[in-house]
């Protein structure tokens, strides 16, 4: 019975939802403080979601229905479900397991298959051409990305993200041997959550929505809600990875420290969007693997070389 | 392994990166740019038919609205060239006060340009400052003129408004503003990695094939072309300001946005040189209602490049013949050249290089028969009845609409 | 090594922190210069009906009617007005004068025709025009 509760009320879907709306509101106003604007009031995100659910879902003749109904309902399911293993108030998650970091790395993956899949089952031109794109991102941001998050890990020993935490937390000072990891994972995180510099999917000015061009309704309300989502799931986890403190100091203490944590990295978002350009796609892989990879695989290298010397 | 499929996208008439309506039709393979096919057109309101119905003072009103970011333009090339046939002097003061509200509007149109590209290549937040400080100069024109576009300011025979001391010093003020803002996002521009990336090897037009296809205006100067009417064939007062023609031999879109920013500073100096040389006198002569027959071509160097109007008077109050040729129809030709062998994401911001303004551009009625390749030019009556029937056949009937004439 | 990217990173974080450049719109009004071109005003004594300013008017936006002897009526369209201004300089008893109104809007677009007439009460009943 407990279990439901935290599935589905805190901390689990409805508090994800309204704190991922709550998040939203803030990467905008900031965002539009930023430019010198007055950006929206609080409850904008929240109108924009009712808003949607009570407008039709116009499903195209051409498009595969079943595909076309299941992508936002699985993404969203997945990004959800990805949060149940993040340690927020305590250093042990609610259903943690060994082996739950990569298991959190899939479902984060699953999303940005969906949104291929809801791109490529739509037919129109633009859905396919922004499907692809979201497909081809992933070849770029995914190797980092995940070398970025598991070096960590192997200092730390073990799969298990919860005791990841209570290595870290014994070591207060060992997450600074994992910095060159931690910006490698920021910039990497950009290409998932898909914002600016590598919102290339979604794309306006080049190609309408990108995969979302004919979504509208209930099913458009809920692929925003994931996204959203997906922008707490990913600041979360690598709060927790790299910046594991205040874990162990109680569960009050715990759970404010995680929200500050996810407000920062959402302020480090909303600065990105604010004075980069958007990269081309081409010019986004090249940068990927020109750049980002060898970093990674040298804190990979660092943190191994650096687990032999522990152990001794 | 067959060939990957190629397929067809159409960018246009309605898309988020042009603001005004066009039909390009892009041949795709994966991301690359095979071919792209224009059509023009669809923004055509039949000015030059309604300026026949119309006398000439009305008509300057109805030339002006031909766009919003270039009417003094397009206002200014009708009554030079009016003027020209009815063989008035037009007072100095008047001229000068032309050429201010003609630089006012240029700095207005290559901020708004700025805001424009960055939004294309997805930089908002540079859209969203140029625009703030294009601000500036909206409020300086309404100061002076009335009115933040169509500004309403020429007579045929001068000007209908004139410049107080006080006016001059806020429009020096606001200079002096504009001026630190536009140093700053020439720094930017040139500096930022980002924007470099985006903008540098994109769209490449180069020398020859830009005097081919006919680039006119900062397309032109950034394929190293320097041509401008200001210095070429001055008009206004331009032949007594000393000022530079600003190129660049990058021949892409990152040399157009240099030589408009670089246009900007020119820009600033003009003003300050008209202003502290306005000379005393009156702002209008009388002009005649009628005015005597006669052909005149008069070019006026707008924002985007050369604009040319035709004037045709026979004696009457009315003009025979209006024809107006808008600079981006000269540079639209040289988007399919500019796009062969670049990628779709380039679409948006090369179009957006040219700074189209099909507003200005859809002027003509010329009906191709596609099968046998003659064509012909429908009058008024006839194409009225065209359309009719066009409609009729998609079952869509109009008889019931009453037909609306000037009245 | 090129340049980190980012370049505008500074100014962005200043502008944070000044005042948004937004006007609150209907709270505050922004005040319009002398020479802009609102609503027009017509003064039916100066008039003498000579009709140039419905011969030089763009779009047909008034028509002058004439009540009695030196009479007159100004019929103005407001919604097809372009606020040129033209009519203001074609009158050569500057009957005719802009104001600096500019907030006409109207959900019923037969509200937005208005009619100057005189004050005095006509003296004989209106004359057809001869």
């Amino acid at each position: 019975m407990s279990s439901l509760f935290y599935i589905l009320v805190f901390p689990g879907f409805l508090f994800l939802s309204f704190f991922a709306l709550w998040v939203e509101y803030l990467d905008r106003k900031i965002y539009a403080r930023l430019q010198n604007r007055i950006g929206p009031p609080w409850f904008q995100p929240t109108a924009d979601f009712i808003k949607l659910l009570a407008k039709e879902d116009l499903i195209p003749r051409d498009a595969n229905p079943t595909f076309f109904i299941l992508a936002p309902i699985l993404a969203l399911t997945a990004a959800v479900t990805a949060f149940l293993y993040i340690p927020i108030w305590g250093p042990v998650s609610l259903f943690s397991f060994t082996g739950d970091v990569i298991v959190i790395l899939y479902l984060l993956t699953i999303p940005t298959l969906c949104f291929f899949i809801g791109g490529w089952y739509s037919t129109s031109l633009y859905c396919r051409l922004g499907a692809v794109r979201t497909v081809t991102q992933l070849f770029a941001y995914e190797v980092p990305l995940l070398m970025g998050i598991l070096s960590p890990a192997i200092l730390a020993n073990t799969w298990s993200l919860s005791e990841m935490v209570s290595f870290y937390s014994q070591h207060p000072w060992y997450w600074l041997i994992n910095l060159i990891g931690f910006v490698v994972a920021l910039v990497a995180v950009h290409g998932k959550l898909e914002k600016t510099p590598f919102d290339i999917p979604e794309a306006e000015t080049e190609i309408v929505a990108g995969g979302f061009t004919e979504y509208s309704g209930r099913l458009l309300a809920f692929f925003r809600l994931t996204i959203d989502i997906e922008m707490i799931v990913a600041g979360a986890l690598l709060a927790v990875v790299f910046l594991p403190f205040g874990l162990h100091s109680g569960p009050v203490i715990g759970f404010i420290g995680f929200v500050f944590k996810v407000l920062f990295m959402v302020v480090l978002f909303s600065l990105a969007r604010t004075v980069f350009a958007r990269l081309r796609i081409d010019q986004m892989i090249s940068f990927c693997w020109k750049y980002l990879v060898p970093l990674a695989l040298l804190q990979l290298l660092i943190n191994l070389v650096l687990k032999g010397i522990i152990k001794l | 392994m067959s060939e990957p499929e190629q397929f067809k996208i159409p960018f246009g008439p309605q898309h988020p990166a042009l603001k005004e309506p066009e039909s390009f039709s892009i041949a795709l393979r994966g991301e690359k740019i095979l071919g792209v096919d224009i059509r023009l057109g669809y923004n055509h309101r039949g000015i030059e038919k309604a300026c026949e119905e119309r006398t000439f003072i009305q008509d300057i009103y109805l030339i002006e609205r031909i766009c919003g970011i270039c009417s003094h333009v397009h206002s200014t090339a009708y009554v030079q060239g009016v003027e020209e046939i009815a063989g008035l002097e037009v007072p100095k003061r008047a001229l000068y006060i032309r050429s201010l509200i003609g630089e006012l509007e240029r700095i207005h149109s290559h901020l708004l340009w700025l805001g424009v590209a960055g939004h294309e290549i997805g930089f908002d937040t540079l859209l969203m400052y140029s625009w703030r400080d294009r601000e500036v100069v909206m409020d300086i024109l309404t100061l002076l003129t009335g009115n933040r576009v169509n500004y309403g300011i020429n007579t045929i025979g001068g000007v209908r408004r004139d410049i107080t001391p006080e006016m001059a010093k806020e429009v020096l003020t606001s200079v002096d503003k504009l001026e630190e803002r536009t140093k700053y996002y020439i720094e930017v521009a040139t500096q930022e990695t980002t924007i470099i990336n985006r903008l540098s090897g994109v769209g490449m037009l180069s020398k020859e094939d830009a005097l081919r296809l006919g680039a006119v205006g900062p397309t032109g100067r950034a394929s190293d072309i320097p041509r401008d009417i200001r210095k070429d064939d001055p008009y206004a007062a331009y032949a007594e300001l000393d000022f530079n023609v600003c190129t660049d031999k990058r021949c892409d879109v990152y040399g157009r946005t240099v030589v408009r920013l670089l246009e900007l500073m020119e820009s600033y100096k003009i003003i300050r040189q008209i202003l502290a040389n306005l000379p005393e006198g009156a702002i209008s002569v009388r002009a005649p209602r009628r005015i005597p027959a006669g052909e005149a071509v008069s070019r006026y160097e707008a924002p985007r490049g050369e604009c040319m109007h035709y004037i045709k008077a026979n004696g009457t109050d009315k003009p025979e013949r209006v024809k107006v040729r808008a600079p981006t129809l000269a540079n639209v030709q040289s988007v399919k050249q500019m796009l062969k062998d670049r990628y779709l994401a380039d679409m948006p911001i090369v179009v957006a290089a040219i700074d189209p303004c099909f507003s200005c551009t859809d002027r003509m009625i010329e009906v191709n028969n596609l099968d046998n390749g003659e064509s012909k030019v429908l009058d008024w009556e006839s194409l009225h009845n065209y359309s009719i029937d066009w409609y009729k056949k998609q079952g869509i009937d109009f008889s019931r609409m009453k037909k609306r004439g000037i009245a | 090594m090129r340049d980190l990217p980012g370049k505008m990173i500074w100014e962005v974080l200043v502008n944070f922190f000044k005042k948004p450049a937004t006007k609150n719109y209907p709270v505050e009004r922004p005040a319009m210069p002398k020479e802009f071109r609102g609503k027009l005003k017509f003064y039916p004594d100066k008039c003498i009906g000579c009709m140039l300013c419905v011969k030089d008017c763009p779009s047909n936006a008034i028509k002058i009617i004439k009540l009695g002897e030196k009479q007159f009526e100004a019929d103005i369209d407001l919604g097809k007005c372009i606020y040129c201004g033209q009519c203001v300089d074609s009158c050569v008893k500057k009957a005719l004068e802009i104001t600096q109104e500019f907030e006409l809007a109207q959900i019923d677009p037969e509200k937005l025709k208005i009619v100057f007439k005189g004050d005095k009460p006509a003296e004989a009943p209106p004359a057809a025009v001869k």
